[in-house]
């Protein structure tokens, strides 16, 4: 292979926004039929690298060469027209339109003719994607609505397909599937950049890897040859230690209780709960896994009241019915909370750190004297908050935006923390969080339990669940799965159920034998 | 080439520095408009913005005027700033001056120290009362608040029209539509001889005042700008939408309502059928000008009032039509959006640059 000449060969490309240098002299070769992986932490800048790549964005300096020639890809249409294309993370698709409109919007006009039906369906059955044309979106699941952007790519014949997160959306069982296609394009000589975090895939799946840190490639490596730690230690360029899961003693008596949960969505999108039973005791932390989009933001809501429910009993804190109250009340009643959006939801961007602080510590750090804000204390709660959870600003009088996302989500758990919650409620705790900054908060979440508070995480990743839970339930379309111990259940178990099929089926069979 | 270029951060010398550009563009462009209005454009700003300073009475008018828009701009900055927007602030004004001038009519030549002050809380009673409307049909029904207060605005000048045409109509007033001059107990008291400068101005500069310590230091005004922030970090923090809805709404209705009432009980005396020469619009540009900021609110409601006192004197000693006047304000604000974009965005002079250059060569 060495004599071929590359598909792609990028050389010093240098990239600046206002502030922040994205991507800094970064080259980059990709061999015809190789399955490259990019790999690093959020913010590293795979993206600005992609987006050039893709034609979405120019770059300072640095040169493109494909297949040899250079060129300067001045829009996403003539990357196509090379042969680049790209699936992205966040679908571009009409529900309201089928299968084949939303390929045929997507693609050139001379593809897009009468017989777009017969080939699609031919891509699909020689790829193992299997695709109805005539379908309409809004009826399949998030899995098949990938399919339909990588059957919209391959209708083109790509040479190079570029991949963002494909697996962040699927469950184990698709992610098989998806891996299996795209190790027959790499046999067929298609190149494949893919972009991910989960380094066990990576090592599974790709031949290469680049590592980029900070705007910087530093480091390449063979996946095949490296294990998921010694990847996310070059990732990160630290030594990494898993969290430790602290001694505890049997659990207390359940603290958060939802009984009986049943809601109907007022969001045109919104998943509709469907009869949730869940006990979270003293002293453990329970997971609750699943697909997003499949009842996570609205349980959350309930949970932290920003949703109110009819019946009061349908969700207790220790022996108070809080089901119709707020927030506030919920909060004083021990609830400690953190969503998923951190800014804009678990703070707001433009404040300054410490009336950030104040957002949520208002009543039980009695920051509020006679209806006024108490400027000296709040001040005095937030510096507690940064050297306690080790966050990195450069004081509490800047904006919460001007933090990293990582130090902001550490600053959002130390608020909560600090007040002493009894219970708290964590949606997707280390999405979009860097490593250092995410291991931090799982081991805060995991001593916080040690303590005695009961502790629910919700949460995509499942490495993460099997990390810090005692118990994990699955969410799937607004129903809950009773927990089950986290030594008990598999990986296989959890994908199984995140897909919607029963596990009732595999009990009712072990029953029988 | 020029090009706008987005900024890291939002600009805070520029958030105070744009309404002064504002006002030097819209200075450039006055002298442009003079001069092909065949005016010296020289003698016509002088005429406009310096004659009428340049004597105690001219101060004195400046504070008079700038009295109603300085505290209905604060009001409605608290409003503005929670994305809560009362269009109808002239409607409001209209009610708070009939409530407030209802009672000085109805205990018509009775001298009691204790008028004014009933005429100034009735005046705030009624610009909330026709507050409460858009409040309700928002909290209840969805509507939006600034069609329904916007609208109400022309429904309070019917009403109004309706007064002082029937029943509060001069019964000596040889049938115009006006009502009876108030008496002494319900004019409010001069604060400098010699002038029209009354009680209301320092009514206002406390106003200034109690908004600031509001908005930056207590939990109304803290909960108005999480919810303009950021609404969701509201809800999470438990701060209901609608209490802010009716907080801001009540806050600039009364307000206006509370202008009004000093209108009427001040430079005019009685009630006409136009109280108010636009003061409740008017005021959504100072707001806007003075940055949603009390203290902005102060010196932009000053600087507005010297429109209408410029106005009138350009009318007076120059023959030019009263609407210059508008078109001062109009200028004013479309400048102040036009230099708002310099808090996001800089000018950058040439084409894209380079950051390193190395491979290519």
């Amino acid at each position: 292979m060495t004599d071929q000449i590359p598909r792609l060969e990028l050389e010093g490309i240098s990239k600046a926004y206002p502030g922040v240098i994205a991507n800094e002299n970064v080259s980059l070769k990709i061999m015809p039929g190789e399955i490259h992986a990019l790999l690093g932490e959020n913010g590293a800048g795979k993206s600005t690298l992609v987006k050039f790549i893709y034609g979405v964005q120019t770059a300072d300096s640095g040169s493109f060469k494909w297949e040899g020639q250079e060129f300067a890809v001045a829009n996403p249409s003539m990357a196509r027209k090379l042969g680049i294309g790209m699936v992205f993370q966040h679908f571009s698709l009409f529900d309201a339109l089928s299968v084949e409109e939303n390929i045929a919007i997507g693609i050139s006009p001379e593809l897009a003719g009468d017989n777009l039906s017969q080939q699609i369906r031919d891509v699909s059955r020689q790829y193992g994607l299997p695709l109805d044309p005539d379908r309409f979106v809004h009826t399949l699941s998030v899995g098949e609505r990938q399919r339909i952007e990588v059957v919209r790519c391959l209708l083109q014949n790509p040479k190079l397909l570029i991949m963002d997160e494909p697996t962040s959306v699927l469950t184990p069982q698709e992610v098989a599937e998806l891996f299996k296609t795209l190790r027959r394009l790499s046999e067929e000589g298609v190149s494949i950049l893919y972009i991910s975090h989960k380094l066990q895939e990576i090592k599974d799946l790709c031949h290469v890897a680049t590592i980029m840190r900070m705007g910087r490639v530093v480091d390449s490596c063979i996946p095949s040859e490296e294990s998921p730690l010694s990847m996310a230690e070059m990732m990160m360029g630290v030594n990494l230690v898993s969290p430790e899961k602290p001694e505890k003693s049997a659990h207390g008596d359940p603290h958060l209780v939802v009984k009986n949960l049943s809601l109907q969505s007022d969001h045109q999108h919104g998943v509709d709960l469907k009869n949730i039973n869940l006990e979270v005791c003293k002293g453990e932390v329970v997971g609750i896994a699943g697909i997003a989009g499949n009842g996570q933001i609205e349980v959350m809501e309930i949970l932290t009241g920003e949703v109110l429910v009819e019946d009061p009993n349908s969700v207790l804190i220790g022996e108070i019915c809080v089901g119709c109250e707020g927030p506030k009340f919920r909060r004083n009643a021990g609830l400690g909370f953190v969503p998923e959006e951190r800014l804009g939801h678990g703070a707001v961007p433009e404040m300054s750190l410490w009336e950030n602080a104040f957002l949520s510590g208002f009543q039980t750090m009695r920051l509020v004297s006679r209806g006024f804000i108490d400027v000296q204390k709040s001040i005095k709660y937030a510096l507690s908050i940064v050297s306690k959870f080790n966050v990195k600003t450069p004081g509490i009088k800047h904006a919460a935006n001007s933090l990293s996302g990582g130090n902001l989500q550490k600053f959002i758990f130390g608020r909560e923390i600090l007040q002493n919650p009894e219970v708290i409620v964590a949606l997707q705790p280390t999405w979009g969080v860097d490593a250092g900054s995410a291991a931090f908060i799982r081991q805060s979440l995991m001593d916080l339990a040690a303590k005695g508070a009961a502790v629910l995480v919700i949460s995509q990743d499942l490495h993460e669940l099997f990390e810090v839970s005692d118990r994990i339930a699955v969410i799937y379309e607004g129903t809950v799965s009773s927990p089950r111990p986290a030594e008990d259940i598999t990986v296989e178990e959890i994908g199984l159920l995140m897909a919607g099929i029963s596990s009732e089926v595999e009990l009712g069979l072990t029953a029988d034998a | 080439m020029l090009r706008l270029e987005l900024r890291g951060e939002m600009s805070q010398p520029m958030v105070y520095l744009s309404p002064i550009f504002a006002v030097i563009l819209t200075f450039i462009a006055g002298i442009v408009m003079f001069t092909f209005l065949g005016v010296d454009p020289v003698k016509a700003i002088i005429t406009f913005f310096i004659t009428p300073l340049n004597s105690l009475d001219g101060l004195a008018e400046l504070f008079v005027k700038a009295t109603p828009l300085v505290l209905i701009a604060v009001g409605l900055s608290f409003g503005f700033q929670a994305n809560i927007w009362n269009i109808g602030a002239e409607g409001q004004l209209t009610i708070g001056a009939l409530a407030g001038g209802g009672v000085a009519l109805l205990f018509f030549n009775v001298d009691t120290p204790f008028l004014m002050p009933a005429m100034l809380v009735s005046g705030v009673l009624g610009g909330m009362a026709w507050a409460a409307i858009p409040a309700i049909l928002k909290t209840k029904c969805g509507t939006n608040e600034i069609l329904t207060s916007l609208m109400l605005t022309y429904v309070g000048l019917l009403v109004l029209s309706y007064l002082i045409h029937g029943p509060w109509k001069d019964p000596d007033g040889q049938n115009f539509p006006e009502s009876r001059l108030f008496h002494d107990a319900a004019i409010i008291p001069i604060i400098l001889d010699e002038t029209r400068l009354h009680l209301g101005w320092i009514i206002a500069l406390f106003g200034v005042a109690v908004a600031w310590v509001i908005m930056t230091r207590h939990m109304i005004g803290f909960q108005i700008r999480v919810i303009g922030l950021a609404p969701m970090a509201a809800r999470f923090a438990g701060f209901k939408e609608k209490h802010i809805i009716w907080m801001t709404l009540m806050i600039s209705g009364g307000a206006a309502g509370l202008a009004g009432t000093i209108e009427v009980s001040g430079p005019v005396g009685q009630i006409i059928p136009v109280i108010s020469p636009g003061y409740g619009f008017t005021a959504i540009i100072v707001a806007f000008l003075g940055r949603l900021h009390p203290v902005g609110c102060l010196f932009a409601g000053l600087l507005m009032a010297l429109t209408y006192l410029g106005g009138d004197n350009a009318q007076i000693e120059m023959n030019l039509p009263n609407a210059v006047t508008g078109v001062f304000q109009g200028m004013l604000l479309f400048f102040l959006l036009a230099c708002d974009v310099l808090v996001r965005y800089r000018f950058r002079i040439g084409r894209l640059t380079k950051v390193a250059d190395g491979a290519n060569l």
